[in-house]
């Protein structure tokens, strides 16, 4: 003889048996995550990297102001995906390094924007060495910024572009703490973790970056650096560059023509 | 089973249950680690193709112009300033000309001292730019009041 109380719990246990789903206790193994590194990441037939060539650039902030208006960054706000940055080196050894703004609208004055309101002037004579540095996200082979990420919303592509889920992030920091670089920011809009993605619309339909395009002077590429014939590669195998922060060991892929000591 | 050691046992265990029902409905299918693995490749795979179809707005490509514009495009291709996209001072026309059907022109004087402020800076190429000090030369104006900006040197003046 059953009674309903029994009948219940008896009813109650069922369903909940039935519903539980045996994906849901799908344990992750250690072992086989670790296998699914592949060691074998050559495979993929497109690995996008940067070149740029500090003597070629002037400056004029052109890549900034496209790419601010290409990626939807909101134009008056202090954050920017890419940005140039000006080295004044002067006689007597102090370095001087500014970049107002990003450089969106370039450097319309010779004083240096110390911050907090002060400026420096500094007279031609006194100038040893002056120079433009264009910075944007470096793309590492081990990004910092995607180790960090507690629930999976940076990652790498296939191609080796690390991009952010918009819909993932939590909007935590600690990728934009990570980065060695700086080049992450919070998306003023959005409210998540926004950087510099190589404009992956654009490359994925054939186009170039939008900072590529723009620049007149030829001082951004970019290429597939698994492609030979490729004029990056080309420019990779053959010349000197350099690459910042390499004592951190992420394996950075934006590489430089003309790079200095004095470039952080 | 009459515990009272088994009872907080059972609440723990039920709500294990539950947040694992909760994250099976929750994390889509195509959340996993792909090609670049667990350490660097943990992700939702559909996010990708969300980025690839992010709209473009620019076109970085003046044979696009030249269809319509072939005599801006002949006289620009001649000058000092074919190195300059149209798009960087006519804003961006990816859909141009059904949206917007008339581009906005900056024709602001700090978009030409962008590279013609004269900064005397060695090992760059800013050096070689001839430049004009903005404070004494017309101030107020715009440049293009004097300068044909697709045909910038001194015969081009209007």
């Amino acid at each position: 003889m059953i009674t309903r109380r029994d009948l219940l719990k008896k009813f109650v246990k069922t369903a909940t048996g039935v519903m539980i789903p045996l994906a849901a206790f799908e344990i992750i193994d250690p072992k086989k995550l670790f296998a699914d590194k592949p060691f074998k990441t050559d495979e993929a037939k497109v690995r996008w990297v940067f070149l740029v060539d500090t003597y070629k650039c002037v400056g004029c902030g052109l890549c900034v102001k496209a790419c601010k208006t290409e990626n939807e960054i909101p134009y008056d706000a202090n954050v920017t995906r890419t940005w140039v940055e000006r080295y004044v080196v002067t006689k007597n050894g102090n370095i001087y390094a500014d970049t107002p703004k990003g450089a969106r609208d370039g450097f319309t004055t010779n004083r240096i924007d110390l911050g907090m309101g002060k400026k420096q002037d500094i007279k031609k004579e006194d100038i040893k060495k002056a120079f433009f540095v264009p910075k944007l996200c470096n793309q590492c082979d081990n990004p910092s910024c995607v180790q960090v990420c507690p629930v999976g919303a940076t990652y790498q592509a296939p191609d080796g572009v690390v991009l952010v889920d918009r819909k993932w992030c939590i909007g935590c920091g600690y990728c934009i703490m990570a980065c060695p670089y700086g080049v992450r920011f919070f998306h003023p809009k959005y409210h998540v973790a926004e950087k510099c993605n190589f404009c992956y619309h654009r490359i994925n339909k054939g186009m170039k970056t939008a900072c590529v395009g723009a620049c007149p002077f030829g001082a951004r590429m970019i290429g597939n650096i698994k492609d030979p014939g490729d004029p990056v590669t080309k420019i990779l195998m053959t010349e000197r560059v350099g690459v910042l922060k390499e004592e951190y060991g992420t394996k950075p892929q934006v590489y430089y023509i003309g790079l200095d000591k004095e470039v952080r | 089973m009459k515990s009272h050691v088994f009872r907080p046992l059972l609440v723990v265990i039920g709500l294990v249950v539950i947040v694992l029902i909760a994250r099976f409905f929750y994390v889509p299918s195509d959340f996993g680690s792909h090609e670049k693995g667990y350490m660097y490749g943990w992700h939702r795979k559909g996010n990708e193709d969300e980025w690839k179809a992010f709209k473009v707005k620019y076109q970085f490509n003046n044979e696009y112009c030249k269809d319509c514009h072939s005599d801006k495009y002949e006289t620009l291709a001649r000058s000092p300033h074919a190195v300059i996209n149209c798009e960087n001072c006519h804003g961006p026309a990816m859909e141009h000309p059904s949206d917007p059907a008339k581009l906005k022109i900056d024709k602001s004087r700090e978009q030409c001292l962008r590279c013609h402020y004269p900064l005397p800076y060695p090992t760059s190429g800013r050096a070689n730019i001839r430049g004009v000090d903005p404070e004494k030369h017309n101030p107020g104006v715009e440049c293009s009041m004097c300068h044909n900006p697709h045909k910038p040197n001194l015969r081009g003046m209007k």
